[in-house]
């Protein structure tokens, strides 16, 4: 195999937490803690004859962190916040050093942590291309060449020579993007810059980011938008807690996200906690029973069981909240409007199937669980009960980046007459 | 494309600046300073006449304190052109060390999202104030014309005298911005202690009262040198010192080198911390 474009070697990033050696920000404190420092130095000799490591002082960002990247390949960095993933494109992008290991880069570098660094608000747009450009690591000379193609490209040719503070927010992006999507680099290193700006411009963003990688380039792509992820990259690396977790083929990174590492809550077990029960109701369970990766096309089953503890047999039902990722009110689902349930058992259990073909992919959450009475009367209430992820069902995706539009995503009935 | 190869690794104790780097991003600089001067003045009425209202009320209120209340001795010559020409390259200093030791700080946002040589920030800040230096230096220029006062042949020197002031200010500067991201009680203290500095370089009074046995430690200041150095050529107060520059320039030599290696050495906790 080829030399790989990047390779990453035991990378590790250690930052100084906690009070325990607390350096000092201020002179002040310095001065302070000079004072201090027989004690503090005492302290430090002693800790000498422990691992250094073990100090818990010292939190690892990234751990023992290698992969390595070929020419051409476009690699997915997926992790939750906290992962790891932003340190690691620090150190890649030159902006912080590690403090073990080691990285070799063979080409240019383009680092993309930000749409439109270094504008400012009281020059023009114009200046402001020359400025983002020129931190970016282009020269002056590259910028003429491509200026009509910039200018062309964010669309805000109108308002060149005004200042941008007096620009929309969606301009400003715009603009900054236009400056970006223009860097001619062997390797594009890109944070979750794409979620910004208005559909009609993503579009033309994730087009032009289609075009680089299609160009051979190799690029580096961190994302929570795993719709993107999977359809622009080859490979892909989960991190958690700093560690790699996985490394290989991006579908299998992509489940072993969702499947071990995402917030997905698919059991609620009441274990006896005072909240789940009053004088009416006590909460037993609340489950999800799909097995696997809920796919889009999948049927989603729940189950949720509950004691009535009261003695006379009113009508029942359980109702919830399904919100998405935006805490958008997806629907309302209630047992009340299909059955008459009274309580012939203390214990009951209501099952509900959301249909496939129904939700986009996402995150989910039954944002409320309710019990109800007599169809109005609340007993219970469950705030953040489950919640779960849905995948792509890898047929019939639209689009690059299956830019949501709408809030559900139904499987139509649709004819055509000729 | 092999022949670019970045190895990204820690990095301990001391390191020289890599020039090479420096000269890629000379056009960032160069907007950066352009967005310091334009950045600066925009959206005011005077514009950039600020720059000569400046040293030219400072002077005013210096005249009338100093000179008439005070009477402090301006070396024979009116007391008003005695501190102007102190003024000019005092008031460069100054803002360039309030300006270059917030200039890390103030881009922090820059810092955090992108590399590029750091240096960069405290040169364009100061390379910005150039143009306000040049603009009190074409004020001084008026008036001497006004007063008919021709410069001494060591004017020839000036390159020399300007040169001392460069690097006096950026180096100080550049340990100042590298000591802010970390200690930000650099910030709270600029404010004053650049004021009160002026009063260690003989801007509101001449070198010749500092008692002779102190003169040549009150010359360690690089100022010292540079400000009678002006007023020698421009106003002709005293012989050129040559002795005060020498020591000046030394001091400001080591300054500066020192300041280099201070910055590159604290540069690497930049993002870390600011």
């Amino acid at each position: 195999m080829a030399e790989p474009v990047i390779r990453v070697e035991q990378l590790g990033k250690k930052y100084r937490i906690g009070k325990a050696e607390k350096k000092a920000d201020t002179i002040a404190g310095a001065i302070l803690n000079g004072l201090k420092s027989p004690w503090t130095n005492l302290k430090q000799i002693q800790n000498l004859s422990k691992l250094d490591e073990d100090d818990d002082s010292i939190f690892w960002a990234l751990r023992d962190v290698s992969f390595e990247v070929q020419e051409g390949e476009v690699l997915g960095i997926i992790g939750h916040n906290g992962a790891g993933k932003s340190t690691l494109l620090k150190i890649l992008s030159q902006i912080t050093e590690p403090s073990l290991g080691e990285v070799r880069i063979h080409g240019r570098v383009a680092a993309l942590l930000e749409v439109g660094t270094g504008f400012h608000p009281e020059l023009t747009g114009r200046e402001n291309i020359y400025m983002n450009g020129t931190i970016l690591g282009m020269t002056k000379k590259e910028i003429n060449r491509k200026l009509d193609e910039i200018v062309d490209f964010s669309g805000v040719e109108k308002y060149l020579d005004t200042p941008v503070k007096f620009y929309s927010s969606g301009m400003r992006v715009r603009l900054g993007f236009a400056v970006a999507a223009h860097l001619e680099p062997e390797i594009l290193i890109i944070d979750e810059v794409l979620s910004v700006g208005d559909a009609e411009f993503q579009k033309k963003c994730l087009g032009k980011m289609e075009d680089v990688s299609k160009n051979g380039r190799t690029v580096l792509f961190v994302s929570h938008n795993m719709t993107a992820v999977q359809n622009l990259c080859h490979k892909g690396v989960v991190l958690k807690n700093g560690i790699v977790k996985y490394n290989g083929p991006i579908e299998e990174a992509v489940h072993a996200y969702l499947g071990e590492y995402s917030n997905q809550k698919k059991e609620l077990l009441a274990n006896g906690q005072q909240e789940f029960e009053n004088d009416h109701i006590r909460f037993i369970s609340a489950r999800i029973l799909n097995q696997k990766t809920i796919e889009t096309t999948d049927d989603i089953n729940l189950k949720f069981s509950f004691e009535y503890k009261g003695t006379d047999t009113p009508l029942l039902d359980v109702t919830y909240h399904l919100v998405d990722e935006m805490n958008t009110l997806v629907f309302v689902g209630t047992s009340g409007y299909e059955l008459n349930v009274r309580p012939i058992q203390k214990q009951l259990t209501f099952q509900c199937i959301i249909p496939g073909n129904l939700l986009y992919e996402g995150n989910y959450k039954l944002a409320r669980l309710l019990f109800v009475r007599d169809k109005g009367f609340m007993l219970l209430n469950i705030n953040d009960a489950l919640s779960f992820d849905v995948i792509p069902s890898g047929t019939g995706n639209f689009g690059w980046m299956g830019k949501r539009q709408g809030v559900v995503k139904p499987k139509l009935k649709w004819t055509s007459h000729t | 494309m092999q022949a670019h190869v970045t190895i990204i690794r820690a990095t301990r104790g001391w390191r020289g600046v890599n020039i090479k780097e420096l000269i890629h991003y000379k056009d960032l600089l160069w907007f950066l300073t352009v967005r310091g001067i334009k950045a600066k003045y925009a959206q005011s009425v005077l514009g950039v006449s600020w720059a000569v209202i400046q040293p030219l009320f400072s002077t005013l209120v210096f005249t009338i304190i100093f000179g008439n209340l005070a009477r402090i001795d301006s070396n024979g010559v009116p007391y008003f052109l005695f501190s102007l020409v102190g003024l000019v390259p005092w008031t460069f200093f100054a803002n360039t060390l309030t300006d270059s030791a917030n200039s890390l700080i103030a881009n922090s946002a820059m810092i955090n999202k992108v590399y590029f040589p750091r240096l960069v920030l405290p040169l364009s800040s100061i390379l910005s104030k150039g143009v306000d230096f040049l603009i009190g230096f074409l004020l001084l220029v008026g008036f001497l014309i006004w007063y008919q006062i021709l410069p001494s042949w060591e004017i020839v020197l000036l390159p020399w005298l300007i040169g001392v002031l460069l690097m006096t200010s950026l180096g100080i500067g550049m340990i100042l911005s590298a000591m802010a991201v970390q200690y930000r009680d650099v910030k709270h203290a600029m404010s004053f202690a650049v004021q009160l500095l002026m009063y260690a370089a003989p801007v509101v009074y001449p070198t010749t009262n500092v008692p002779l046995p102190y003169q040549f430690a009150y010359s360690l200041n690089p100022m010292v040198g540079v400000i009678e150095g002006f007023r020698s050529v421009f106003l002709h107060t005293i012989p050129f010192p040559y002795v005060w520059m020498l020591t000046g320039t030394g001091v400001s030599l080591l300054l500066f080198v020192f300041s280099l290696f201070y910055f590159r050495r604290m540069e690497r906790v930049f993002a870390d911390v600011a």
